[in-house]
């Protein structure tokens, strides 16, 4: 059979499309796309591409109402990652994603190739990789298996992210029983780049060539998006083979000289395109590039190299092994990139060419029998578009009434205070947070802040950027839409309170299963609340996730939209003030006038009592981009001693971390009740101010339109709050280091 | 005259840019100096940074001494050259027995990144000549190997000869004596577990590592004397 041939083995049997993962409907799609019936090579690249994983065909509809321009924007959605102009020729790249499912199953792999994943994702778009955070969400700890679960988890990213040599510069930790079966393991990732090295996913220039590089293709992962792995479609070896585990194992060592290739094939302008190879694997890499640059491809699937014998097409078209990109490269250049990938010991097999055609046709050997034939382009841009129906869920009213200020107050609030303080250093002392030299707050605050540098990145000397990432399920819980807009505004103040000018945004969007209406439900209300505060706060999002079927025994987690703010710092002289009290400095709340915290999705609430239920505080959203202002303002200009907003756990919790971040205690009163301890709710954040500069910061603050409550002052040994709480710093920190204990 | 720092770069080695930077700034020149090659060209000093060479596989540093490059920096520290090991560096030259002993994985066998203090306890070494020992330092470590142990009759040695560069305050990995950095008898070559370039700027906390490093290259622009193998050097 030569070449040009029509591909054989058509498939007639629906069983076969059915444990792709692909519905009747998608595989009469299917065959009108191909004006025939599809063979199996055929149905396993669309039942991966066409996944809810790759298509995003549940989440689309919704993601369109998001704000993805600004001016900074040079790549929005769609992309590998977002590009954002930082000015002076420099770039920063930024992508968040979820390996929630892989970690549930084995938690050192899974989260280990999250972290090698991402950041294929970033120095695909010509960016060197310099920060990840990971966002991160279990069960309790006194469960065993969330136990085993998060130490696997942080294993994994110390254990790959530190060898791959790229710094872990903060995140989150949160605990709560939602997560126990299915775990949240997101991770973000930022890289730098000089504006000029941009380069997209995209292969151009019929004859050039496909050059696949790095690991070898295994059966790892197979299906990994879909269901192909749970499938025997060639008879007993197969069901025998998808017995395999699922999770693909990663190699930071081969990564680390894949980043340095490839930056390498970059800057000696070798590469007219690169992608990485994620879920789908090589179906995915050749169609997209070849999609995006408006022509055709030939794989070869003999020349790919392979760890294993025996391995059929559709088995190397969709493995899902780590660490491999495609990059395309003219003939004249192929020599050059050979060269420089032997220096990195980096394996290179040209197993593809562009074409005229359009179409992405698998070829066993150059010239050889036609595998597969299909429309490049139709395997994403023709993929389904669902709207699932949605469905308010039929609680939500009776737990909006249900008040947790009706609660009987605790006896003792200053033992509730300490319960709720989580100290994080027992993860991140486990991660390399200061490569690179750019670290100048790490983990451990209200946001990373980093030294706008890389290696071969110049042009941001003297500037920094901002990082926070911000979830909190409990409020999206009783307000998918409002929560989210909360959790915005949250993480916009993060970076502000470092000193940085929030500019865009990433999200994470990690919900339950959307075949339940209630989920769709949730799902659409928290894009609404995104991009309605992203549009008041001026923030685009620039990229996205979205991670569904987080179930567990049928129990949906609560709805958890992950939100990354990117902030930028236009002088970075100083390192900003800390989350501490000083010793003779007076502490101040700055707040719109009139705001009422919550209990309501409150930690205090949700942790001490086990109530989930109430109102969330209003957020004007108005009155909170002035306050980014105002605190961005105040921190660039060196005017406060300590810094920190006022998040979950309310303003008790916010007093705490700063009593314990600076090792010294204050004298405090205003505070009425526990409501007003715990209570939460937006832009409210807490200063220490040497005396001298307090009147400054209360005129600053009513310039903004905030009212700036006296507070006390710090010093001291201990906490007091009074008439409320009255405790030895030092217990408040032991109580924070108790999660160490659990090990 | 500049000091020229040759950093030599394996494959998975990754504080190369940094320990460049950080010489840079004390007016140093910095050349990176790539595994495969046999030769290390005119450098005044050479520092073996932290990583990962080779992806820490079999053993941090196993693979690496047998790098082409190794052979080099063995005849520049025969003849007196200054040599530093930071790191995987250290586990580097301890492997290729340019230093005695062994990093173990640290107790509690977990890997630690944070800023410690150390204690300038000898001034024998190319890092620490000029430094007052008794001189306390912070440092950021970072690494899972990190735990210096070796046999009581090396131990022995190496407090004899005032060759313990730097010792923890609050060992954090277990080490024997609380050993952070040890020099060979020339005091030449010196491994240390602390990363000095993490610490070059204030803006990152400290600049205490700026101690360390300067020694090394006023070191490097005055080779150590009354040393045998100065004394012998014909390199």
């Amino acid at each position: 059979m030569s070449a040009g041939a029509r591909p054989e083995g058509a498939v007639d049997d629906p069983g076969v499309h059915r444990a792709l993962g692909l519905t009747d409907d998608e595989a009469g799609a299917i065959g009108r796309i191909l004006g025939r019936a599809p063979n199996h090579l055929e149905l396993a690249m669309y039942a991966v591409m066409w996944s809810e994983h790759c298509s995003y065909k549940s989440s689309r509809i919704h993601l369109r109402r998001l704000p993805t321009e600004g001016p900074g924007v040079l790549v929005g959605p769609g992309e590998n990652a977002g590009v954002v102009d930082a000015g002076g020729g420099v770039a920063i790249a930024l992508r968040i994603e979820s390996h929630n499912h892989p970690s549930a199953i084995e938690p050192y792999q899974g989260a280990a190739t999250g972290v090698g994943g991402i950041l294929r994702d970033i120095f695909t778009m010509g960016a060197r990789p310099v920060a990840l955070m990971d966002p991160l969400r279990f069960g309790p700890l006194d469960d065993d298996r969330s136990r085993w679960v998060a130490a696997g988890v942080v294993a994994g990213i110390s254990g790959y992210g530190n060898a791959v040599g790229v710094p872990t510069v903060g995140g989150e930790v949160v605990f709560d029983g939602c997560y126990a079966g299915n775990p949240l393991v997101n991770v973000l990732c930022a890289g730098l780049l000089p504006v000029e090295r941009l380069v997209l996913g995209q292969a151009t220039g019929v004859g050039n060539l496909a050059v696949l590089l790095g690991s070898a293709t295994g059966r790892d992962g197979i299906g990994g998006v879909s269901v192909l792995a749970s499938a025997g479609f060639g008879g007993d070896a197969a069901a025998e083979e998808a017995k395999r585990p699922n999770v693909q194992v990663g190699d930071p060592y081969e990564e680390k000289r894949l980043i340095e290739a490839c930056l390498q094939l970059l800057d000696e302008h070798l590469l007219v395109g690169i992608q990485d190879l994620g879920g789908a694997g090589l179906a995915c890499a050749t169609s997209e590039t070849a999609s995006r640059g408006g022509v055709g491809m030939d794989v070869d699937v003999t020349a790919v190299h392979r760890r294993e014998p025996g391995m059929r097409a559709w088995e190397v078209m969709t493995s899902e092994s780590q660490e491999r990109m495609l990059a395309i490269v003219t003939p004249d250049d192929l020599e050059r990139l050979l060269a420089v990938c032997e220096r990195w010991e980096v394996r290179a097999s040209v197993v593809g060419r562009v074409t005229t055609t359009g179409r992405l046709r698998v070829l066993e050997g150059w010239g050889g029998e036609v595998q597969a034939d299909v429309p490049a382009a139709s395997l994403h841009e023709d993929a389904p578009l669902y709207d699932r129906p949605r469905r308010r869920p039929a609680d939500l009213d009776r737990r909006a009434d249900d008040d947790p200020a009706r609660l009987p107050p605790p006896e003792d609030p200053g033992k509730d205070l300490a319960a709720l303080l989580l100290d994080p250093s027992w993860v991140y002392r486990q991660y390399d947070h200061q490569l690179f030299l750019n670290t100048v707050v790490g983990p451990g605050s209200d946001a990373a802040l980093l030294r706008l540098a890389a290696p071969g990145v110049p042009g941001g000397e003297g500037r920094g950027f901002a990082l926070s990432t911000d979830g909190n399920g409990s409020w999206c819980s009783l307000d998918p839409r409002a929560g989210t807009a909360l959790v915005v505004a949250e993480s916009a103040l993060n970076v502000a309170c470092v000193g940085a000018r929030p500019v865009a945004v990433v999200n994470c969007l990690n919900f339950g299963n959307p075949e339940h209406p209630e989920v769709m439900w949730q799902l659409s209300e928290a894009v609404d609340g995104m991009a309605e505060a992203c549009r008041a706060l001026g923030l685009p999002v620039v990229g996205g996730n979205v991670s569904l079927y987080n179930e567990s025994r049928g129990a949906d987690i609560d709805p958890t939209p992950v939100v990354a703010t990117l902030g930028l710092v236009d002088r970075l002289e100083r390192r900003p003030p800390g989350v501490a009290f000083a010793a003779g400095d007076r502490v101040v709340l700055v707040q719109p006038p009139g705001t009422r915290p919550s209990l309501g999705g409150s930690l205090w609430a949700v942790r001490r009592r086990g109530h989930r239920g109430g109102r969330l505080s209003p957020l004007d959203l108005a009155a909170h981009l002035r306050l980014l202002g105002l605190v961005t303002g105040l921190v660039a200009d060196g005017l406060p001693s300590g810094v920190h907003d006022v998040s979950a756990g309310g303003l008790g919790v916010a007093l705490a971390e700063m009593a314990v971040g600076g090792g010294v205690g204050a004298a405090l009163a205003g505070v009425a009740d526990h409501v007003g301890l715990f209570g939460e709710g937006p832009s409210r954040v807490v200063f220490c101010v040497p005396p001298d500069r307090l009147g400054t910061l209360t005129q600053r603050a009513r310039d903004a339109g905030m009212e700036a409550v006296e507070l006390g002052g710090g010093g001291g040994d201990r906490l007091v709050l009074d008439g409320l709480v009255d405790v030895a710093v030092a217990d408040l920190a032991a109580a924070a280091r108790g999660i160490a204990g659990w090990w | 005259m500049t000091v020229t720092v040759g950093v030599v770069v394996f494959p998975g080695t990754n504080c190369e840019h940094d320990v460049a930077a950080a010489t840079e700034r004390l007016g140093a020149s910095a050349r990176l100096v790539w595994h495969a090659d046999g030769r290390l060209g005119d450098v005044d000093a050479v520092v073996l940074p932290g990583g990962f060479a080779h992806g820490d596989y079999l053993r941090p540093g196993a693979i690496a001494r047998f790098a082409p490059v190794m052979a080099a920096v063995e005849t520049f520290a025969a003849g007196g050259g200054p040599v530093v090991g930071i790191c995987n560096g250290f586990q580097v030259l301890t492997e290729a027995h340019l230093l005695p002993g062994a990093l173990q994985k640290n107790r509690g066998l977990r890997f630690v990144c944070e800023t410690v203090e150390v204690e300038v306890a000898s001034d024998r070494s190319v890092l620490t000549r000029g430094v007052d020992p008794g001189r306390r330092l912070r440092i950021p470590i970072n690494h899972f190997e990190g735990s210096y142990t070796c046999d009581p009759d090396t131990l022995a040695e190496l407090v004899g000869q005032d060759r313990i560069a730097l010792r923890y305050t609050d060992n954090p990995n277990g080490s024997v004596a609380d050993i952070a950095g040890v020099c060979n008898e020339a005091g030449n070559v010196v491994g240390l577990m602390p990363h000095p370039e993490r610490a070059c700027d204030p803006l990152l906390g400290s600049d205490d590592g700026l101690v360390l490093l300067g020694a090394l290259i006023a070191s490097s622009g005055a080779p150590l004397t009354g040393s045998p193998a100065a004394a012998t050097a014909t390199a």
